[in-house]
């Protein structure tokens, strides 16, 4: 059973692109710029300084508060550097600059397999905690704070969100086929930290191997069920084929459509007794509870028309993308426009000289031609943003509102809720760049 | 290559449609209707209709010109629509400084005075009728019965004929030839199975919804039925009222032009409604035989009124 959200838009995804290629292993980069907030909230603090050799996985940058997350090292080398550096989304971000010096070991060592059925949910998230793990999807929400809702909301559903709605982006789809089982694993894990009752296993219908490789391996678990409340793998997830609409992989959207609860405007998941994890997250949550693994790499999809191979690869944190052009071969043709992250809230570059840090999901390239070069024109109230705004706001009227520097009236308008999808922009006929009047607007309103 | 890369908000990719790209479809939509008219009243209807579009073009150029705006506009294809759309709410026989004169007045003061396109609060076609409407009434409602000769008897509408109290399926006019447009009345508006094939062209690719025309045409229907019959209350001809002015023209391709309908879906219904209802009043009570321009045009004044009370619900507010 599936259920509608109103709004969305249909882009084409080009996931053909590198839907096929398996994930290649991650290479090791002659150097690895570490954002020290590569999260939601407020950045890590340095616990080495320059001079120090660290190894793969060793800490190098501790939380500073609650919703905050650990950074490690993701090649083993010489810390050369602390400095301000450009990330994908900020300007100046504290980051830790490590070089190998040759010889190194560059391959994390894991800790022992260990038996994790008698560990208490609170032992897992100090583990997920030290292992830096935030959400995957693109926002970076730290997972340990995302998992230990307050008491007074308690979470009977957990959504395994492998929507993956951006285009070009396949690094998801990869991933379920390629650690179904792992994934799986890591679901189980986060139903036992909430104590959930129920779990979903999401995905859109473009991803029909993926759906088949999760059926699949639901089928084996059934067989060889653990049974007992609270041990791992109590919960047998539903498995839910979407259909294709975008923004449907969004916390709100994918919560309606699954369980037909409806997040208050203003508020979370967990305030209707759900979360949301992304497949990346949960994988990640595995490596770390079974391997002690932190998150120091990621899957990540580079992909265009223009890229000679479209690949989809595990890359360490902080190798710069100006260092990848072997991996995906170069362009056969000169991009106009590099985004990190997908092509509808992805980030626009300013060169190559920036980091892989955890938010990125990816990087899209696309040339002159596949840049809308249209001139913006007038509004003719034609109506498509209304029908395409997933959470029911007038872009059209707010970008009025905006422009005319009338914040109060566009605060009651609602312009608060935009989660900054960007569907109305992708749908507008005369190309006015909505998103970018709903952004300033919700900065704006920051300050009445 | 780092100078030369393109750096903005997203989302970084945009559908194809383009406002350009509408407006095109519209006209395109139109066309089988102009061609039905043409060869259902002679070859004076596109004289009519060429001239409206020239006109309108023209105008527009000008008026960008005077208002020093980019004159490349012009081929937005929304001039071309007003043109077209005007000509075709003239009767056949008409002089042809009349669709000239409509264009210029619809264009200049019922558009590029307001702002242009997208800024004007009236439909600018329904505009240039109105004021050829009161300027020359007699050449507005001078009709022509089906015929390719010039001087083709003169005749009168249906719905004129059944104003002046006479059973017009008596005349010799049958629902058939209302449906395929053997009757007096605008070039446009006659042959109904050619307007009804355009606009299933512009429902289908989602240029226009359904909320507009389809409560537009069932309010005037049921209105119709309950109260327009000779023998009391629900006896009324629906059928005959929906077929025989230019209702189907007005539902499909005037109310809901973007510019000068509400924007939510809701708001749609309601100036559906209100276009029937006012049609309906202005054939039941008015000296006019038809109301379905002004009808429109009415509520055009109350869109933004519409627009301000139908806001759509935050996804998650409370209830």
């Amino acid at each position: 059973m599936q259920y509608r959200f109103r709004g969305g838009v249909h882009p084409l995804t080009f996931k053909s692109l590198a839907s096929d290629k398996l994930i290649k292993r991650s290479f090791i980069p002659k150097r690895v710029v570490l954002p020290l907030s590569q999260h939601t909230g407020s950045p890590a603090q340095a616990v080495v300084s320059v001079g120090d050799r660290v190894n793969v996985g060793d800490l190098v940058a501790k939380p500073s508060g609650h919703i905050s997350a650990a950074v490690h090292a993701s090649i083993a080398g010489k810390i050369t550097k602390i400095a301000h550096f450009p990330t994908y989304n900020q300007a100046r971000v504290l980051s830790i600059v490590i070089e190998p010096e040759g010889g190194e070991d560059q391959d994390f060592k894991p800790k022992p397999d260990r038996n994790i059925d008698p560990i208490p949910k609170e032992e897992f998230l100090g583990i997920i905690r030290d292992a830096g793990v935030v959400g995957l999807g693109g926002a970076g929400f730290p997972a340990d704070v995302k998992l230990s809702p307050p008491a007074n909301k308690p979470v009977d559903t957990v959504i395994l969100n492998g929507a993956e709605c951006e285009p070009y982006l396949t690094c998801d789809h990869r991933l379920m086929l390629e650690k179904t089982q792992e994934i799986l694993t890591g679901l189980d894990i986060i139903v036992k930290i909430l104590g959930a009752k129920h779990a979903y296993i999401a995905i859109e219908k473009n991803k029909l191997s993926a759906i088949y490789a999760m059926e699949k391996a639901l089928k084996l678990n059934s067989l060889e069920r653990r049974a007992g409340p609270g041990r791992l793998g109590s919960v047998k997830p539903k498995l839910i084929a979407l259909d294709e609409k975008y923004p449907q992989g969004a916390e709100k959207q994918i919560i309606k459509v699954i369980l037909n609860r409806i997040v208050p405007a203003g508020g979370l998941p967990m305030d209707v007794g759900c979360v949301a994890n992304n497949v990346g997250t949960a994988y990640a949550i595995y490596e770390a509870v079974y391997f002690g693994k932190p998150l120091f790499e990621r899957a990540i999809t580079i992909t265009g028309s223009c890229v000679r191979e479209p690949v989809n690869t595990w890359v360490r944190m902080g190798t710069m993308l100006s260092d990848m052009k072997d991996i995906f071969g170069g362009f056969t043709k000169e991009p106009k426009k590099i985004i990190m992250g997908g092509p509808m809230m992805g980030f626009a570059q300013y060169s190559m000289d920036t980091p892989i840090s955890k938010g990125v999901s990816g990087v899209v390239f696309l040339t002159e031609e596949e840049i809308d070069a249209h001139k913006e024109s007038v509004c003719i109230r034609c109506g498509r943003c209304v029908d395409a705004c997933p959470i029911g706001l007038v872009p059209t009227t707010l970008m009025y509102r905006v422009k005319g520097e009338n914040f109060p009236e566009a605060k009651s308008l609602g312009i608060a809720n935009c989660y900054e999808c960007g569907a109305c922009a992708y749908i507008c006929p005369a190309k006015i760049p909505l998103l970018d009047y709903m952004k300033f607007g919700k900065a704006k309103i920051q300050t009445i | 290559m780092s100078e030369a890369l393109v750096v903005s908000i997203g989302p970084h990719i945009k559908d194809k449609v383009s406002t350009k790209r509408i407006m095109w479809a519209v006209t395109f939509a139109l066309l089988p209707a102009g061609i039905a008219g043409v060869f259902i009243f002679g070859i004076n209807s596109l004289f009519v209709i060429i001239a409206g579009i020239v006109a309108a073009v023209v105008t527009e150029a000008l008026m960008l010109a005077v208002r020093k705006k980019d004159i490349g506009a012009v081929w937005d294809g929304s001039a071309v629509l007003t043109g077209l759309l005007l000509a075709y709410n003239l009767p056949p026989q008409s002089p042809l400084w009349m669709p000239v004169a409509g264009s210029f007045f619809a264009i200049a003061i019922g558009k590029q005075v307001f702002g242009g396109l997208g800024h004007n609060i009236f439909n600018p076609a329904l505009v240039g009728r109105a004021f050829l409407m009161i300027s020359w009434p007699v050449y507005m409602t001078t009709w022509q019965n089906p015929g390719w000769k010039v001087d083709a008897v003169t005749g009168a509408t249906p719905l004129a004929l059944c104003k002046e109290g006479q059973a017009i399926v008596m005349k010799g006019v049958s629902y058939w030839d209302l449906f395929i447009g053997q009757r007096g009345g605008c070039i446009g508006e006659v042959c109904v199975i050619a307007l009804l094939a355009g606009a299933a062209y512009l429902l289908v690719k989602k240029y226009i919804t359904w909320h507009i025309p389809s409560t537009y045409i069932a309010t005037v229907a049921v209105m119709s039925w309950a109260f327009n019959g000779k023998a009391g209350l629900f006896t009324g001809d629906a059928l005959f009222f929906t077929l025989a002015g230019g209702l189907i023209l007005g539902a499909f391709f005037m109310a809901t032009d973007y510019v000068t309908s509400p924007l939510s879906p809701r708001g749609k219904v309601i100036f559906g409604v209100g276009c029937g209802l006012l049609t309906f009043l202005i054939r039941k009570f008015s000296g006019y035989p038809e109301g379905v321009s002004y009808a429109i045009l009415i509520m055009n004044s109350i869109t933004p009124i519409i627009d301000r009370y139908t806001f759509p619900k935050w996804f998650g507010a409370p209830r």
